[in-house]
Parts: C-alpha cells; structure tokens; sequence
C-alpha cells in the first residue's frame, strides 16, 4: 500500500512519540521518581549508583504504566471534563487499546524489571501500587464512594517505600512515615482543587466530597486533614528521618497550610465566588511546594547524614 | 488524496520510530551496565570450593 491511499481519517488520529509519552502522565511521574528517590537515599545502607537509577527508573516506568490505565479506564469521563478533555485518549490521537496495551506491557516489564534489578519485595510492592491505583482507585472507589482520594492517594504515597525497601530489602517504620505522610496530602490537595474546578467533577458524575456532602462539609473535611497532617509532618521532624533542617521547614510550612486552612474553612461560596477562589487556589498551589519541600528537606537530611550535619545525632 | 514526500505524517512517525528506536538502544544499555554491576558486585559469585565441602 503506498502512502497516497492512506484515508485522511486515519492520518489525523495517528499519534506521536509524546502523545504515547503523555499517556504516563509525566507530572505524576516527576513526584514519583522525587520521592521514591528521597526513600532510597534515606534509606540505611547503599546500592551502586547504577542499580539506585535504575530502581527509581523502574519505579516511575511503573507509576507511568498506571497512569496509562487510569486513562484507558477513565477514557470516559477525560472526555466530559474540562481539565482532561485534551488527553491523547479524549483528543482521539491515542485508542484506548493502544493506551491500554501500552499500560499492561509496561506494568509487567517494571514490575520483572525492579526484582530483577533490586529484589523481590521492591518488585512485589510495585505490582501492588500499580493494582491498588488502577483496579481499587480507578475501577472501584472513583466512581463509587465520595472517600476515593482518601483511599486512593495510598497508591501515590507508596513511592518512598518502594525506594527504601529498594535498598534495604525490609520493611522498617520510616518508609511508611514517608507514605503516611503523602497519605494525609492527598485529600487537601485534591479537595481544594475539586473546589475551584467544581463543574467537572459534576458534569462527569464522579463522586467527589463537593458533589455528595456539600461544599461546606468539603472546607470542614480539608481542615480536619490538614490539622491531622501538620500533626504528622512536625513529629516526624523527631523521628530518624527527622533533623534541624527538616523540622524547621515543617513548622513553617505546616503553619502556612494551616493557615490557608483555615482561611477556607472560614469562607462561603459567595466569599469565593467574588475572589475567583483565590484562596483555595493559593491553597492549592501551596500545596505542591509543600510535599516538594517536605520531601526535599528529608533528601537534604540524609545527604547531610554522612557528614555529621543531618539528623539529631 | 495524495500526499507530499514529506507530508507531516511522515514527520510524525519518523519521530515515533525514532523515539522508540533511542529507548530500545537505552535498555540494552542499561541491562548491559546493571550485568556488569551485578557480577563484578558479588551478587552472582560461586561459592569457594572449601565451602562447597
């Protein structure tokens, strides 16, 4: 077949390198590979650089795999809302079997890949995010319970542990202070973008808290869960993780979040409305720089370790 | 409807190929890279023949 008989309809939905590359969501993947790579150097012990790159590597190849997922199975309702609406599944430059294809293959590869590279637990904790994000949070809970980015958000904290366990082969307190810690961001984050980007959620009839108990019941939630994360995010400061440096940028933060939580809690829609939710944007853009930062600072701490700067010893 | 010589489809899938092309070069690489860090790391080693008996 030469190139002059190709149908015009099927050229224009012909896709990319990037469009395929999009599907793995490479923003999503960004905090993955940042905070899978915090476990791994907080981590007792060392690996060889190259064994260290390659499992936070694997790790994000995995992240991305579920992401592809999530847009084959949310393909849906990517086309009704406004913010996904431009996706390469929606857009029609991606099929969904590719999307889906594309998900699978690369599950399976990250998967074999990591317990080959590292170990087997590493390996196995892996598959379980990636099962956890696409069949419980995608399949299951979005579109069934008002508390799915509660439950949800494990699948995205569970990065930092991966990258421990990693290196050390065993589970230990600290990773699952790292999870926890990502745990308790998630619904805040979420809510206060559900907030400002209220019809979508609405038009595609996923179940957010805004959809089923109410606006106000949503600033009540998004306090409650930033008072029970600072709480979580300044103990750790004492904990081996923990250090000077940490402590100090989670009090500040942490005093921040609550502040901009609190100011939510205390506006009405009509408040929110005449401002454009400034506030709940502001709240929201905080609270990228807030786990980027968290995190960070925990990065900081363990490189300091080795020469006697880090930590409290 | 015929197509130019170099119509932007072609654009389009040289650079799928080539994309996939560079990630294929650098798999093979990285297996390459992480074999060696493997077996000369211990991770492989046989067991001394003293401990064999």
């Amino acid at each position: 077949m030469t190139d002059a008989s190709i149908p015009t309809q099927a050229t224009a939905g012909e896709a990319g390198f990037g469009d395929y590359f999009a599907l793995l969501k490479p923003r999503v993947m960004a905090l993955v590979v940042f905070t899978a790579f915090a476990g791994l150097l907080a981590a007792p012990g060392s690996v060889h650089p190259l064994v260290g790159f390659c499992a936070i590597l694997f790790i994000a190849v995995g992240g991305g795999a579920s992401g592809a997922l999530n847009m084959w199975w949310d393909a849906d309702i990517d086309r009704i809302m406004r913010r996904t609406r431009n996706r390469p599944i929606p857009s029609g430059r991606v099929q969904e079997g590719e999307a889906l294809s594309l998900g699978l293959a690369l599950s399976g590869f990250a998967v074999v890949m990591l317990a080959l590279a590292t170990n087997i637990l590493a390996g196995a904790l892996l598959a379980f995010t990636i099962f956890f994000y696409v069949v419980v949070y995608s399949m299951w809970l979005k579109r069934s319970t008002p508390q799915n980015i509660v439950i949800g958000g494990l699948a995205g904290a569970f990065p930092p542990l991966i990258g421990w366990v990693a290196v050390t082969g065993e589970m230990a307190m600290e990773p699952w202070l790292m999870v926890a810690l990502t745990f308790m961001w998630t619904p805040p984050h979420f809510w206060a973008l559900a907030l400002f980007m209220r019809s979508d959620y609405d038009d595609a009839g996923v179940p957010m808290l805004t959809v089923t108990h109410g606006r106000r019941a949503t600033r009540v939630h998004i306090l409650v869960y930033t008072i029970l994360l600072a709480l979580l995010a300044v103990g750790m400061g004492f904990t081996s993780l923990g250090g000077p440096l940490y402590l100090s940028v989670a009090v500040v933060l942490n005093a921040l979040f609550l502040l901009g939580a609190v100011r939510i809690w205390r506006r009405d829609e009509t408040d929110a409305e005449a401002d454009n939710f400034a506030t709940e944007r502001r709240f929201f853009r905080l609270s990228l720089l807030y786990l980027f930062l968290h995190f960070g600072a925990i990065l900081a701490e363990a490189v300091l370790r080795p020469y006697g700067l880090g930590g409290w010893a | 409807m015929s197509l130019r010589p170099t119509h932007e489809i072609h654009n389009r899938r040289f650079g799928r190929n080539l994309g996939l092309g560079l990630v294929l070069v650098a798999f093979v690489a990285l297996v390459f890279g992480l074999t060696i860090v493997k077996v000369t790391g211990g991770d492989f080693q046989m067991p001394k023949a003293e401990e064999l008996n």
